[in-house]
């Protein structure tokens, strides 16, 4: 083909103006990425360094290992302790109906328009987030709810059975909304991924259906499972729309504490609210480094 | 085989049940404004809420220039790591991908730290320059879609035949990447930029801490105060999520398959 020599990188170059190769080729390269660079190092890295620096440093701008101590005093822990509990539940029972639902659509021999219906509105859902979904929730099992006002017309109380929409059950519900439809989308073509064949392979061995899932589909899922999983949860930790909407600020989580020391310094230490983002970042982080191991695993099936 | 469908159906029933009971409430909430009988009272009580046209207006223009910044950040740098610069490419994806990494509220902290009235660069010192701060902050949390969807529109186009035909035609960088390559890409920029839509139009945590007059703040007051509202405002915004991605899903119908090029 006519092409072939222009596909490669030294007789493209010599293609070009000389003007714009010959002698500047380095620094032409470069500035090609600078907008990008200087936009990701003034608004998105260096703030961040900003505040990891001012966790560890003192008001007059010394070493200090004392803001990060002081994150073990009470109402820090239990924030982080229930936004950890809230994300963790909401991500791990998001990814076992996300699955249910994506097995169902895909391998239940439902009719195909339910496929692609579920598909399409879990795009949807997984993006309706942050207040509207607080309100429609409490449309549904606030106080005045629907489903709270016609479950009390049959005799069941929800709210004298100690449920409440502010509560630790209430908020992981809720998240439930955009958990299980981020599920559903990321896990769908990794089931789309499990080859046919494997599974006639695993029949002519003589495999029941059981052992065809618990020796085959299981392992190849588990990677991509995991990491979902993780994903959820990053995905939940830093949210605080919904939250916030949901219960004000009665339902501690630490986006919300974040939120209040940011707004009037309610910890009436600056530096222990850079301590506060610092703890956020190495969390959500730390879920992120285990989402990559885990896709590098899971993509050696799904190729 | 027989029963597989059954539970099947019986788990789809339920997700459908989860997920439509809400909306339906929502729905019939918002209708129960007047005593005793629906309307859409609760609508027009909010689309004529002079608050609601001005936040919502000016959350609409944030939304657009953040798209605006996107493209011009995203496509010249996803273009040229294509072309030229293969070797960075883990790096900027990295990059990109942050935003999943440090939530929206820390990004925003720092920003409220470091570009503070005192400060060199003093973004918060007034009112059109916090603008200008909250649309980049949109553009950082738009980041990791933006870039995804263009880099896969790329993936389906010869980058490098096309801006070789460009420069034997005489064509410089700024005429190749807007008269060849975005035409080639428009239709994953399009979709990046309806996602960033859906995303910015109702951010409540950026706009809030910045003071901004947008909706999402707004949303926030309103379900504090009032009651039938909030329905109704719930039900427009998913809407117009809807909508957006309605137009995503349409688009991709018209996106060009992949070719099969090594890079």
């Amino acid at each position: 083909m006519t092409d072939l020599s222009l596909s490669q990188p030294a007789t493209a170059q010599k293609a070009a103006p000389p003007a714009k190769t010959r002698g500047m080729s380095l620094p032409t390269h470069w500035l090609g990425v600078a907008p990008f660079c200087l936009f990701a190092l003034m608004f998105l890295i260096l703030p961040t360094a900003y505040l990891v620096i001012g966790a560890f440093q003192t008001e007059e701008g010394r070493f200090t290992l004392e803001n990060l101590a002081a994150l073990t005093q009470p109402t820090i822990v239990a924030a982080y302790w229930i936004s950890i509990k809230v994300s963790l539940a909401s991500a791990v029972l998001g990814a076992l109906i996300g699955v249910a639902i994506a097995i169902a659509i895909v391998r239940g021999g439902l009719p195909e328009w339910i496929r692609s219906a579920t598909l399409t509105f879990s795009g949807v859902a997984s993006n309706f987030a942050g207040i509207p979904l607080a309100f429609a929730f409490l449309a549904t099992l606030g106080r005045l709810g629907l489903v709270t006002v016609l479950l009390k017309s049959v005799g069941v109380d929800l709210y004298a059975f100690g449920f409440n929409i502010l509560s630790f059950w209430g908020l992981t519900l809720t998240y439930l909304y955009f958990q299980i439809p981020l599920m559903v989308v990321i896990i769908t073509p990794a089931i789309d991924g499990l080859k046919k064949e494997w599974g006639e392979a695993a029949a002519t061995l003589g495999a029941t259906q059981w052992q065809y899932w618990r020796m085959v589909v299981i392992p190849v899922l588990w990677p991509s499972f995991l990491g979902t999983v993780i994903l959820l949860f990053a995905n939940s930790f830093g949210a605080i729309a919904t939250a916030y909407a949901l219960t004000g600020s009665s339902l501690n989580i630490v986006p919300i504490l974040l939120y209040a020391q940011i707004r009037g310094d309610v910890l009436h230490n600056p530096h222990l609210g850079y301590a506060i983002a610092f703890g956020m970042i190495v969390i959500t982080g730390l879920a992120n480094l285990l989402y990559i191991w885990f896709r590098v695993r899971s993509e050696r099936w799904l190729k | 085989m027989k029963s597989g469908r059954f539970w099947a159906w019986v788990t789809f029933a339920v997700g459908a049940a989860y997920f439509f009971i809400p909306l339906i409430a929502t729905l019939e909430f918002s209708l129960r404004m007047r005593r005793g009988t629906y309307s859409l009272d609760a609508y027009r009580v909010v689309l004529g809420d002079p608050r609601f046209q001005a936040t919502f207006t000016y959350s609409v223009v944030v939304a657009l220039l953040t798209i605006l910044l996107g493209v011009l950040i995203v496509v010249p740098t996803a273009y040229w790591i294509r072309l030229r610069m293969p070797q960075i490419r883990p790096v900027v994806e990295f990059v990109t991908l942050l935003p999943l990494i440090i939530p929206a509220i820390v990004i925003v902290f720092g920003y409220i730290r470091m570009y503070g009235s005192s400060s060199p660069l003093p973004f918060l010192a007034n009112a059109r320059t916090t603008d200008l701060l909250l649309v980049i902050g949109y553009a950082t949390l738009a980041l990791p879609y933006m870039y995804r969807a263009v880099d896969t529109g790329l993936r389906t186009i010869d980058v490098r035949t096309l801006t070789e035909a460009a420069q034997i035609l005489g064509a410089g960088w700024t005429t190749i990447i807007v008269r060849v390559i975005l035409p080639n890409v428009l239709i994953a920029v399009l979709s990046g930029a309806f996602l960033t839509f859906a995303i910015v139009i109702g951010e409540f945590t950026m706009a809030s801490l910045l003071n901004r007059p947008a909706f999402g703040p707004y949303l926030q007051n309103i379900g504090a105060n009032r009651a039938y509202e909030p329905a109704a405002l719930a039900i427009i915004a998913f809407a117009i999520t809807w909508g957006c991605m309605s137009v995503i899903q349409v688009l991709s119908r018209f996106a060009p398959r992949p070719a099969n090029r090594p890079n």
